[in-house]
């Protein structure tokens, strides 16, 4: 009977190797262990042993029994693993075809830089204004030191809307005139003001008559020119860089005194001078000084008292000079196939 | 523009090289833009020895040219060369205009090398059949060979282009001003022109009278010269004026230019056996015509000032002279004229007449009263030393000038402080004689006297500052940060609710646009959907910009329009921007236009097109974002330039605060939907606070009905019915099927509806009750049948 059983457990345990089917699996199941299976039928016969062999023989069924479940079990998890993976590998999809864009807006190139200006700006504590498009000649001009038939204003040709009352604001500055009167002159003043402006100008590569200018005003007290330099670095850092070399020329403007413009090195030479820099090696991005005593003074603050500084830079210009953009006219087309680039952030 | 060889009469400067200087000028303040030389290198005078035919041409010939150092052959096809002639030799190296180097070569065979040339080879004449016929230059000169020739052409000049504009003044815009500025930047001295001549004695008051009847002419003078000789200037001066600019009329006429560009002081001369002996300076009448120098009939109005013998005008004042009057061949009595008129009037005068001439800029920016007299004198020393003229004696002078000294005191603390630097009283004592302001210091205090040259600066200490500061020099100033209070920056006002929208509708995958607010009346009067009146400037430059929209949707089809030409499908746009009314009243807006695949994969299948519920979802999902969810609405309407039936208003609280649609067909055909909202009116409406809301904790039960309506039926009065019947227990109910005409005239609309409690678990039997009453009451007062 010990023969018995060990050849049923060899017969059993080749079987098993061999199928390669669930089906098949279960068949060898019944054979060997089910009602009318051999091992059963092995342990039917069990009354025809002596009874002295029946704990021997009984343990031997058993171990057999035991083995050849183990091996049924094996075998039917390993043809299950196989089969999923058959499933999976005929699921498999060609992961190289394209995606389902998921469609995001960019911003208008010169939104994107003052989105970048504004973010220092605010990070400094400087408020975003904005002022009336539509304004008054006294805001645009007159409280800002240039009155009626100054030649200041040559220079900027305005659209009237009455003659020499109501206008298109050829500047962001009377939003400086705005922001200190509704100040009262006795609280401090820390704001920027982005914004469109018009002029008289004809649309070409290098003039529009509708542009963007990014004001900025600070009244406080002790204010000083190196104040100014220092906020313009920080500027000129975020925009172009941190090792972008800043300097300081002086200039002319009727609303602030001392004036200056501020330069970077010119992007295409590298400072050795060009036709872009006009051979000087250097650029210029904003026009700015200490504001104007007549202007604090029109505008409600002591000029002994308070001191500050003002500047505008011109958003095209900022855009042109840092994506190397030589058409203004390209900020005003909305060409979505080149604003589109623009959908990401800053390094 | 400024010509440096005339600017050497007043300051020394041979040891600077002409583009350093410009740099240190600019750098100082006074914008050069453009420095210009006229010099041409390797350009000498040649004389020719020998000269014979090419063996090998009809028309070239082979000359022996001694050109200083050496004699040379050069091959010259011109007609007129032959020995003996004294020439413009281009040597190798020479770059002529057009960016044309002149080699050593052979021409047909034989060595040349150099060019003699003709002027307008050299770009000094025009290239004309008259300059072509007369072949190269023949030069009469006492000069040697080898010289060089630009000493002879006067092209040996540099001249400095500046920025009118940004300019502080005028003070720069003559030769002498512009020398005060090199003097105090090298930190040398001015030397002013003589003006010595010898009066004969005779007097001007005997010949002329003067009348000022205007108080827009605080200074006149004038004074006489007799018997000048009209001919050509001499050449220096022709050649500084061309220089500068001007073109050379005859010696008079250019004297007059030349005094103004070297003292900034305009002058006018009269002729005046034609004036008569009266001068009677006055307000224009309304209406008064005087025909000027340019041969044009003008026509003045009362805010005009007028030159007059009395009677008629004889010259606008400050803008240009008249015919009448005028300098010509046969003068020979000059009445001068050196006057500081109203520079406010002057502007306005020859803005009015679109006058601008180099006087009235001039005036214009205003005068110097010394430099009035010093170059009437001027200008009689040199009419007497170029024009044969006879200087009288005496001088006429209507001098109603307030002559204020500009006076300014102050400590140098004060500027140390503006400026960010730590100056010395040295250094302001230095810098004060460098820009030759006389100053009294004491006790640490400074009282500086502003020169009248110096219009553009005021009594205040800023204006001190910037001068000391700018020659002291910016690159001496330390970056700092100003030391103030603590603060966050915000947005304020509006401009947060365009930051919020413009931020959220990119995220929502529209692309922001910028247009000009200016467009054409014709643009201006689609989508006027509330029937705006608009602005139109006074003063437009091209109809195409002339009016104030009071909606972006016409330029956002006109940028559709741009890109559909450019092959992109999906057009997908939005615009912030302020608008303004008639009254001024201002509106911002967002337009948004969309058109195409929203979101797809063609080789899957998956399209999302545009339509009006896409437009619609994207300003749900703005204006929830803006934290108006169940307090807007959509309802139908008639809306300009939109489809009348695809297209509704947009309700808030009732507020009608926006329009969508699609596009009318008959403007545009493509299937294109545009929706705009005022930002302003929902800037103005309040909004809750936020607030954290808990997830109900109890299982929700969905009962589905569909009922049977009229077609013209709008499910939104459906839903407010079920949504009034089903009560608290109803939570929401929403469309998932629309069938139309299931019978004629009739549409099926299947409704979701989901049942909860957030205190307990819902009874079949109760929320059973609710449904049936939802039905019973749609089918009653609606008159829909269930299906």
């Amino acid at each position: 009977m010990k023969e018995q059983l060990q050849s049923i457990k060899n017969e059993a345990l080749g079987e098993i190797a061999k199928v390669t089917s669930l089906k098949d699996v279960n068949d060898l199941r019944v054979k060997y262990l089910g009602k009318q299976g051999a091992l059963t039928a092995i342990l039917r016969g069990m009354r025809d042993v002596a009874p002295e062999d029946r704990p021997v023989i009984g343990a031997l069924v058993n171990e057999v029994r035991d083995a050849i479940e183990a091996a049924l079990k094996a075998k039917e998890e390993a043809i299950s693993k196989t089969l999923l993976e058959e499933k999976l590998r005929s699921e498999q999809i060609d992961i190289t075809l394209p995606s389902i864009e998921i469609k995001t807006g960019a911003p208008n190139i010169l939104e994107h830089v003052i989105e970048e200006v504004e973010e220092v700006f605010m990070s400094m504590g400087y408020d975003v204004v904005d002022g009336p498009e539509i304004e008054e000649d006294k805001f645009n001009f007159e409280l800002l030191n240039i009155p009626k038939g100054h030649p200041a204003r040559d220079a900027q040709d305005t659209f009237y809307i009455e003659d020499e009352k109501v206008l298109l604001r050829s500047q962001t500055s009377p939003v400086q005139a705005r922001t200190m009167l509704a100040a009262g002159g006795d609280k401090p003043i820390r704001m920027i003001c982005p914004g469109k402006t018009y002029r008289r100008d004809a649309d070409d590569a290098t003039h529009s008559h509708q542009f963007m200018q990014i004001e900025g005003l600070l009244v406080d007290k002790n204010i000083s020119l190196s104040n100014l330099k220092g906020t313009f670095d920080v500027i000129a850092k975020k925009l172009f860089g941190d090792n972008v070399e800043t300097r300081f020329r002086p200039s002319y403007y009727r609303f602030t005194e001392p004036s200056v413009e501020t330069d970077i090195p010119c992007f295409v030479c590298k400072g050795k001078g060009c036709p872009l820099c006009k051979n000087t090696g250097w650029i210029t991005v904003s026009g700015a000084g200490m504001v104007h005593p007549n202007v604090l003074r029109n505008c409600g603050y002591d000029p002994d008292v308070w001191t500050g500084f003002a500047f505008g830079f011109g958003a095209e210009r900022l855009a042109m000079l840092k994506y190397g953009i030589s058409d203004i006219r390209k900020f005003y087309q909305t060409d979505l196939r080149e604003s589109a680039v623009f959908d990401r952030k800053e390094n | 523009m400024i010509s440096l060889n005339w600017v050497k009469d007043y300051i020394d400067i041979s040891d600077q090289e002409p583009s350093e200087l410009a740099v240190k000028i600019t750098k100082a303040g006074v914008n050069i833009e453009n420095v210009v030389k006229s010099r041409i290198d390797n350009l000498v005078i040649g004389k020719v020895l020998e000269c014979v035919m090419h063996p090998d041409s009809d028309h070239l010939h082979i000359c022996q040219v001694d050109v200083g150092n050496k004699v040379t052959q050069i091959v010259c096809g011109a007609p007129n060369v032959r020995a003996g002639l004294k020439v413009l030799v281009a040597l190798p190296g020479c770059v002529l205009p057009g960016d044309f180097e002149i080699k050593a070569g052979r021409i047909r065979g034989q060595e040349s090398n150099g060019m003699i040339c003709a002027l307008y080879e050299l770009g000094l004449e025009k290239k004309t059949e008259e300059t072509y016929a007369k072949g190269i230059a023949e030069i009469d000169t006492e000069l040697e060979a080898g010289a060089d020739a630009n000493i002879y052409l006067g092209t040996d000049d540099t001249m400095y282009e500046l920025d009118v504009y940004k300019h502080r003044n005028n003070d720069c815009y003559y030769h002498i001003g512009f020398a005060y500025e090199i003097a105090s930047i090298l930190n040398r001295k001015v030397k002013l022109p003589v003006s010595n001549y010898m009066p004969i004695n005779d007097d001007v008051n005997k010949y002329a009278t003067v009348e000022v009847k205007t108080d827009k002419c605080p200074f006149y003078l004038a004074k006489m010269v007799k018997g000048v000789g009209i001919a050509q200037s001499p050449e220096f001066i022709k050649k500084r004026l061309v220089a500068a600019g001007m073109r050379p009329i005859n010696n008079v006429v250019d004297i007059s230019n030349y005094v103004m560009l070297e003292y900034g002081q305009p002058l006018h001369f009269f002729d005046k056996d034609k004036v008569g002996n009266r001068i009677l300076v006055r307000d224009a009448k309304e209406g008064e015509e005087i025909v000027t120098l340019d041969g044009n009939k003008r026509t003045l109005k009362a805010s005009d000032i007028v030159i007059t013998d009395g009677e008629k005008p004889i010259c606008i004042a400050g803008v240009m002279g008249g015919e009448n009057t005028e300098v010509d061949n046969n003068t020979k009595d000059i009445l001068i004229e050196s006057a500081i008129f109203d520079a406010v009037s002057i502007r306005y005068t020859a803005s009015n007449l679109d006058l601008r001439s180099e006087a009235s800029i001039r005036y214009g920016k205003g005068l110097n009263y010394e430099y009035t007299l010093e170059a009437i004198e001027r200008a009689c020393y040199l009419l007497e030393k170029y024009a044969g003229a006879k200087v009288l004696k005496g001088i006429i002078k209507h001098d109603k000038l307030g002559k204020k000294v500009k006076v300014v005191k102050f400590k140098t603390a004060t500027v140390s402080t503006m400026l960010g630097l730590s100056l010395t009283d040295d250094d302001v004592k230095s810098e004060l004689s460098r820009l030759d302001f006389p100053y009294q210091y004491n006790c640490g205090e400074f009282i500086v006297t502003i020169p009248n040259r110096r219009l553009d600066i005021d009594e205040n200490v800023n204006d001190i500052a910037e001068e000391i500061g700018r020659l002291y020099g910016y690159h001496n100033l330390q970056s700092s940060l100003p030391c103030v209070t603590t603060k966050r920056g915000v947005y304020v006002g509006d401009v947060k609710i365009r930051k919020e929208v413009s931020k959220r509708l990119r995220s929502l995958g529209l692309n922001e646009s910028k247009t000009y607010t200016l467009t054409s009346e014709d643009m201006a009067k689609t989508f006027n959907y509330e029937g705006k009146k608009q602005i139109k400037l006074s003063n437009p430059m091209t109809i195409d910009k002339s009016v104030v929209r009071t909606s972006v949707l016409p330029s956002l089809i006109s940028v559709y329009e741009y890109n559909k030409a450019r092959n992109v499908k999906d057009v997908m746009l939005y615009e912030i921007s302020k608008t303004y009314d008639v009254d001024y009243v201002e509106d911002i807006k967002v337009g948004v236009l969309m058109k195409g695949c929203y979101l797809g994969n063609e080789w899957q299948g998956v399209n999302v097109k545009v339509d009006f519920y896409c437009l619609k979802g994207i300003l749900e999902n703005l204006l929830n974002y803006l934290g108006f969810k169940n307090r807007y609405s959509f309802v139908k309407a008639e809306i300009d330039t939109l489809h009348p039936g695809i297209c509704a208003k947009v309700l808030l609280d009732r507020d009608m605060v926006g329009v969508i649609g699609r596009v009318h067909p008959s403007y545009k055909k493509d299937d294109i939907y545009v929706a705009e909202l005022s930002l302003t009116k929902l800037y103005n409406k309040q909004i809750k606070p936020l607030k954290f809301k808990e997830a109900n904790k109890y299982p929700e039960m969905v009962k589905d009905v569909a009922f049977v309506v009229d077609n013209t039926l709008e499910s939104e009065v459906v839903r407010t019915q079920i949504k009034r019947s089903g009560g608290k227990l109803l939570d929401s109910c929403k469309e998932f099927d629309v069938y139309n005409n299931v019978e004629p005239g009739k549409k099926s609309i299947a409704y979701s509806l989901t049942f909860k409690d957030t205190t307990k678990t819902l009874l079949e039997e109760e929320v059973m009750a609710v449904f049936n009453k939802i039905i019973s009451d749609v089918e009653s007062k609606l008159g829909a049948k269930l299906r």
